[in-house]
């Protein structure tokens, strides 16, 4: 069986994340000198090498991405991390920035030097106001090292909407404009920021950077999963014994994460499901827990390693209700710039309340399904496409359970 | 190129089209919403989604870039699902009102409502019940109706520079609202109507006022008179049934007696005659060191924005009343003495291409002539309404001559019905007048055309003059820039609020591209070839109100009657 494998969290619990000489004495900031002599494709090679793939959800290469930025011919480009982290039930990204800030710092600093950035910007999740200080100190006490000589960071709050950790709303919020997705392409690393070849990446992926740089691209793409190597955070929340983080290799199984690392079901209880990378995840019935949660596994059964929430759900939830809530949340989340998820998220909760309070009929059943599928592949941004995702696996897997509540 | 296949057949575009672009070169219509020709790309009605081989999700056609070897399927069974249930989605949500609704039979939602076929709308029946906004009494704006397309707020702020428009609130509670959430009278609107082409749907129209017109027309007592805009008559075809510029004008006054106007005179006399004023209000400031440039002042559009954002430069403005203006102070002073009717009685009615002119006829300081001076506007769309609704057969009726003394017209009335037509006329004028010799070529091509700004000079016997022409006021608003900063290097500018000129006012049939403008241009250029008379200042009826009427130009009658002053907005959170 797996064993936990910190690679992220290499430092938790064992600096002062005020303290940059601490992360020195831990090897810090080796990898952004060792980066600096290496010619910037040879770098941006490495990277590729590892098959690290974007951990804020999407999955794209991330040494792919930056080769994209690095050929872009432009005056300025510019390097964001992505440090929303509004999906609920996910923590992952706090706890790097909580903890080991220069990791960050170290990763985004490789980055705009593989790429020739020379601004950065730390878009911060609004609702992590105390994490301000503590990435503007490390900031200033890199700087003062001469870390970030041609690079500079400035962090920026976010103002509480879900949508703008959509890289391209992101950049619009950054923009002083509406957060609003943009239509893709023109992508990030082409047209980003200001009309700018701009990286955007995840804290977790920038998180990753220094080590893969340390110690070789091959190293890290013999982790776990060979299509989506190395590691992952995983934060467990519901009905579970074990509700905190675990960094496990990408071949760990769903089955391992509740059972082993989590502890299973807590008072005796069975389990019903599992939802998996946040609220727009599909939820996992038991057949398919012996599922690795690295992203192309996940995708195969529907399903979604998204940011890493571990939603556990044990047989006494009633999950047409729990949807319901979720396609709430999506109402309120979209930013209702095209016209399937304005609509259509009001429409999916509509009939998700209707038939959950024991009104809708198998009519209502087929309209949100068709509705979900539409959705699905037509929306403008990832906001509209996943949020049907709860209620198409729901209505796939938990079939009865919608059964038991028509009219 | 790019070589792509779509719907089986190999098609070639240039680099940078779109799959849109691309079906449409072999003839394959995919359907749109938020898609406008002369705009930035949306995609956010998302209507026009297509299968593109080796992608999982449908591909928006109006954003994604054709690319080598596509192959692009237009009307698959997941396409048709995935349209047709963004139709039911956006009309679930959408007054059921087609019957009652301005945009009836010319509705970019309607039409793709019929072709893909929408029956029983499976999602509950509601409307978000937002209030009109009739605030401004020229432009109204009916949110229920609303499809979120954001063409009225690009075509506001980027080509008007107004930013009177935005979107409030999010996901479906999402608004487009004058901007901070006032009404459309205390935004910084300037009431061009420009929006109105914009918008695919009828959520913003004309305040309609077709009902004031019967009951002036049904009163005894009332001598309804009118005047038309010089853009009126290219464009009138186009509401019934013909092409741009194919109604005779003498058709048209026919059909206008036929619904019942008294007398039918032109706007085109007071072109004429603002051409004498204007031009002569020029040299004036040339010779005495006015405050130069002078702009022109015809466009109340351009008027309300210049109020709005240059207070501090209304002195450059010329001190002329729009035609529109002079033609309403006159018909109730000179024209009812001419004719002997009590001006009391006279109803006056103007058909205008604009709707910042129903705005502008009820300025308080419109009532020289000691009565309202303009009584009610009515937009080229309400005359094409009322001909459709009156059952005449254009090509069958006979026509009929303009009455007389505020009738007759020449060339360079009927090209201020263009974008760099008042410039022209101007110029035909303002040489003859100073150099005392004859035009060997009346026709300056330089002024005209779509082009956003356009300059010439001309010798005034020895004095080069320089002019310029800006339309859209996003171009006004650069000449204007220059003018504060002290830099500009013009004599005389003309402006018109809408882009091509009055042709493509906003109240003008609905007008979709750029290119339906510049076929109404066409049409009024050779109108302007076929007049006799082309320049006004040979204008017969023109020549005979300054004998018996005005005296001369700039004279104590036109300062009275003919010019006016300007007011700072005073919109503070400018
Ligand atoms: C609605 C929505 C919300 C998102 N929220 C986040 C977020 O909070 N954090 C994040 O890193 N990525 C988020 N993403 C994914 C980003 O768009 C983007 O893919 C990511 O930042 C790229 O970085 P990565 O390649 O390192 O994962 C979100 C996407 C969508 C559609
Ligand atoms: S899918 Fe939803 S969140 Fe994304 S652009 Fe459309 S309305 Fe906005
Ligand atoms: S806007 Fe179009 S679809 Fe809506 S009521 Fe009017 S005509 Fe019908
Ligand atoms: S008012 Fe018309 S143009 Fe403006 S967003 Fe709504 S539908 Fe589009
Ligand atoms: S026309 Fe393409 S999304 Fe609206």
């Amino acid at each position: 069986m797996a064993e936990e494998m910190r690679i992220v969290l290499r430092n938790y619990g064992k600096i002062d994340p005020l303290e940059i000489n601490d992360y020195i004495a831990l090897d810090g900031y080796k990898a952004l000198e060792k980066a600096k002599a290496m010619e910037q494709a040879l770098l941006i090679a490495d990277v590729k090498k590892a098959n690290l793939r974007g951990r804020g959800g999407a999955g794209f290469n991330c040494g792919q991405k930056w080769s994209f930025a690095y050929q872009a011919q432009a005056d300025q480009k510019y390097v964001i991390c992505n440090a929303d982290e509004g999906e609920p039930g996910t923590y992952k990204d706090r706890l790097i920035m909580e903890n080991d800030p220069h990791t960050l710092i170290e990763g985004m600093a490789i980055c705009a030097y593989a790429i020739g950035a020379t601004k950065g910007y730390i878009y911060l999740r609004g609702e992590y106001p105390f994490l301000v200080s503590t990435l503007n100190a490390a900031i200033e006490q890199a700087s003062k090292k001469g870390f970030l000589d041609k690079f500079s960071i400035e962090v920026r709050s976010g103002a509480g909407a879900y949508v703008c950790g959509e890289e391209t709303a992101l950049i619009e919020s950054i923009e002083g404009k509406r957060g609003e997705p943009r239509f893709k392409p023109p992508y990030p690393p082409a047209e980003g920021l200001w009309g700018k070849p701009t990286i955007v990446n995840n804290v977790e992926t920038f998180a990753n950077i220094p080590v893969i740089v340390d110690k070789g691209g091959e190293w890290y793409a013999s982790i776990g999963a060979p299509s989506y190597p190395g590691t992952k955070v995983f934060t467990l929340t519901g009905d579970i014994n074990n509700r905190t983080f675990f960094e496990v290799p990408t071949n760990t199984t769903i089955y391992e994460l509740i059972y082993k690392f989590g502890g299973g079901i807590p008072a005796g209880k069975k389990f019903k499901a599992v939802q998996i990378g946040g609220t727009s995840g599909a939820f996992i019935p038991t057949e398919l827990l012996k599922t690795p949660v690295a992203f192309d596994a996940m995708s195969e059964i529907g399903a979604t390693t998204g940011s890493g929430a571990v939603l556990v759900l044990d047989e006494t939830r009633d999950i047409v209700d729990v949807v319901t809530r979720i396609a709430g949340f999506f109402e309120h989340e979209s930013c209702g710039k095209c016209a399937p998820c304005r609509e259509g998220t009001a429409r999916t909760h509509e009939l998700m309340h209707k038939l959950n309070e024991g009104f809708g009929s198998s009519e209502d059943l087929e309209l949100l399904d068709r509705l979900g599928r539409v959705m699905s592949i037509s929306c403008l941004c990832g906001l509209g496409q996943a949020a049907p995702a709860p209620v198409l696996s729901t209505i796939k897997h938990f079939n009865a359970d919608y059964y038991a509540k028509l009219v | 190129m790019i070589n792509l296949n779509i719907d089986g057949i190999n098609v070639s575009v240039p680099k940078g089209s779109t799959i849109l672009q691309a079906a449409k070169e072999v003839g394959i219509n995919v359907p749109t919403l938020c898609y406008h020709p002369d705009q930035s790309v949306k995609a956010n009605c998302r209507v026009c989604v297509c299968e593109v081989e080796g992608y999982g999700l449908l591909q928006a056609a109006c954003s994604t870039p054709a690319a080598e070897g596509m192959l692009v399927k237009t009307r698959t069974p997941k396409v048709i699902e995935a349209r047709k249930t963004i139709l039911e989605l956006i009309l679930a949500n959408h007054p059921q009102d087609c019957l009652n609704c301005a945009r009836n039979l010319n509705c970019e939602l309607q039409t793709l409502a019929e072709e893909y076929f929408i029956r029983d709308i499976p999602f509950e029946l509601r409307t978000r019940g937002y209030e009109k906004d009739i605030s401004t009494f020229s432009i109204v704006r009916d949110p229920d109706k609303c499809i979120l397309c954001n063409r009225c707020i690009e075509v506001c702020s980027v080509t008007q520079s107004v930013y009177a428009l935005g979107t409030e609130n999010r996901g479906h509670n999402a608004i487009v609202v004058p901007t901070m959430g006032k009404s459309l009278l205390d935004s910084p609107c300037v009431m061009c109507g420009q929006c109105i082409h914009a918008c695919p749907v009828g959520a913003i129209t004309e305040y309609e006022q077709l009902d004031e017109f019967f009951a002036a027309l049904n009163d005894p007592n009332q001598v309804v008179v009118t005047q038309i805009a010089p853009a009126v008559r290219v464009a009138i075809a186009e509401e019934i049934g013909m092409r741009s510029g194919e109604l005779p004008m003498d058709v048209f006054v026919a059909g206008l007696r036929q619904v019942g106007f008294d007398y039918v005179l032109h706007t085109n006399f007071t072109a004429d005659l603002t051409i004498m004023e204007e031009g002569h209000e020029l040299l004036d400031r040339l010779n005495n060191n006015g405050t130069l440039p002078m702009v022109t002042s015809c466009s109340p559009g351009w008027i309300n924005f210049c109020e709005t954002f240059y207070p501090d430069l209304l002195d450059n403005l010329s001190t002329c009343k729009s035609p529109q203006q002079m033609f309403g102070s006159l018909a109730k002073t000179y024209w009812a003495e001419k004719m002997d009717i009590d001006p009391a009685s006279i109803y006056s009615v103007s058909i205008m291409p604009c709707t910042a002119k129903k705005y502008e006829a009820s300025r308080p300081e419109m009532q020289d002539s000691g009565y309202q001076d303009v009584d009610l506007v009515l937009t080229t769309r309400e005359i094409g309404r009322l001909f459709r609704m009156s059952g005449i057969n254009f090509k069958k009726l006979a026509g009929a001559n303009f009455d007389s003394w505020m009738g007759a017209y020449t060339g360079a009335g009927v090209i201020f019905g263009a974008t760099g037509g008042v410039m022209e006329a101007a110029l035909r004028t303002v040489y003859e007048v100073v150099t005392e010799t004859e035009l060997e070529d009346v026709n300056f091509t330089a002024v005209r055309g779509m082009e956003g700004i356009k300059e010439a000079e001309v010798d005034l016997n020895g004095t080069v003059v320089k002019v310029a022409v800006a339309h859209g006021l996003s171009n006004a608003r650069q000449m204007m820039e220059e003018v504060k900063a002290g830099e500009s290097p013009y004599h005389f500018i003309e402006v018109m609020a809408c882009p091509g000129g009055c042709i493509g006012g906003g109240g003008q049939p609905i007008t979709k591209t750029n290119a339906d403008r510049e076929v109404r241009i066409e049409a009024i250029y050779v109108e302007d070839e076929n007049c006799e008379i082309r320049k006004s200042h040979d204008n017969p009826e023109v020549k005979t109100i300054y004998e018996e009427f005005l005296i001369k130009p700039l004279g104590d009658k036109s300062h009275d009657l003919l010019h006016t002053h300007y007011k700072a907005k005073n919109k503070k959170y400018l």
